[in-house]
């Protein structure tokens, strides 16, 4: 069977159409641009830098609102230069956490330049042996339809390596300020009232 | 009883200044230093120890912990400052409030002379990347400074580094008396 890589709008798109409650983290990059062509929203917490922490964000979010589904939406860029956090994540086992990287092999925002994941580099076996619950590669979108019917089974953390085209889209770009991202996305979670603690 | 014999548990202090702030994720790349606090924070059921491989995963927890309603500390020796400086990024950027306690290395009566350099480093690195710095020489000062540097990052939306210096943890000496 021939595989086609997946067009990453098409994949964000799926996963975060009934959203619902869903807390989102974006990696910076193009993941975040993705997670924002889906619809800006406050729950959406989209990263202008600080790479490698994406994930990190996401477990600090999940250990403080467990019955809340978070998703950590980044690319390989961004999760290979914070590794380790997928040991750390494990050893945490929030189950309510999923990791989903959008891997297209290659440095976006730089130039395209090939990431370790172009030469063979698996990060799902990766969160696999780290002890991830549930650790997939994905190349399919009848399989990302199925990643995004698990996001609120409370049986993670779950991690999805999905292999995307290496392609451009035009930017959609999120509010640059942090000072609005994070207090919207306070606001939106704890309510109005979470300016004055 | 002369002064000098009273032990003052320093560590239980600041256990005491971090409880009384409502911390309830502890980040902590292990040292020395710590181990009576770490020991004394997880035994305490409102605090979720989350150790880390590398102390800059700490600031990501950190920021995730506040959009999520928590507030957190970060446990780390000296030469952890130098992983997170680039992290620090997210801390100015969003306002968001973190704390830090530090024990130090490379500077009183160290014996490694490769902790020198991060030691020597440690606080104007972080001043430079706009983390205010406190720092800590007595037992007596330690659960005051911690509690007025936890009140400041959090009703102040700032970072905010406390140093516990060689003079209070002591320096390691790998069983060299000279």
């Amino acid at each position: 069977m021939t595989t086609v890589a997946l067009d990453r709008r098409a994949v964000a798109g799926a996963l975060l159409a009934q959203r619902g409650d869903l807390l989102v983290v974006a990696g910076l990059g193009a993941p975040a641009w993705d997670a924002t062509a889906a619809g800006d929203h406050p729950l959406n917490f989209p990263l202008w830098g600080a790479m490698g922490s994406a994930a990190m964000v996401g477990l600090g979010l999940a250990l403080a609102q467990p019955l809340h589904p978070v998703l950590v939406l980044t690319g390989d860029g961004e999760m290979l230069m914070g590794l380790g956090s997928l040991a750390t994540i494990a050893v945490q086992r929030p189950p309510n956490l999923a990791i989903v990287v959008l891997d297209n092999e290659r440095y976006g925002e730089t130039g395209m330049q090939p990431t370790h994941t172009a030469h063979g580099v698996d990060l799902a076996a990766v969160a696999a042996a780290c002890g991830f619950a549930a650790s997939t590669t994905i190349r399919t979108m009848t399989e990302v339809a199925a990643l995004g019917a698990t996001l609120r089974d409370g049986r993670g953390p779950r991690f999805a390596q999905v292999k995307i085209a290496a392609d451009n889209p035009p930017l959609v770009l999120p509010p640059r300020d942090g000072g609005l991202l994070k207090d919207r996305f306070r606001a939106a979670l704890l309510g109005p009232d979470a300016a004055l603690i | 009883m002369t002064p000098r014999a009273i032990a003052i548990d320093w560590p239980a202090d600041i256990h005491a200044a971090l409880s009384a702030a409502d911390i309830r994720q502890v980040a902590s790349v292990p040292d020395a230093g710590h181990a009576r606090l770490m020991t004394l924070c997880s035994a305490d059921p409102r605090m979720r120890m989350v150790p880390l491989t590398s102390e800059q995963e700490g600031i990501g927890l950190a920021a995730g912990a506040w959009l999520g309603g928590q507030r957190s500390v970060l446990l780390m020796q000296s030469s952890g400052v130098g992983n997170c400086i680039n992290a620090l990024a997210l801390i100015e950027s969003c306002r968001f409030p973190f704390l830090t306690l530090i024990t130090m290395r490379g500077e009183f009566g160290e014996f490694n002379p490769w902790q020198v350099p991060m030691g020597h480093a440690a606080g104007p690195s972080l001043e430079l990347a706009n983390v205010i710095v406190h720092r800590v020489s007595g037992a007596g000062e330690a659960g005051a400074t911690v509690a007025g540097a936890a009140r400041l990052a959090f009703a102040s939306y700032r970072g905010v580094a406390v140093l516990l210096s060689q003079q209070l943890i002591g320096a390691k000496s790998f069983g060299q008396q000279r």
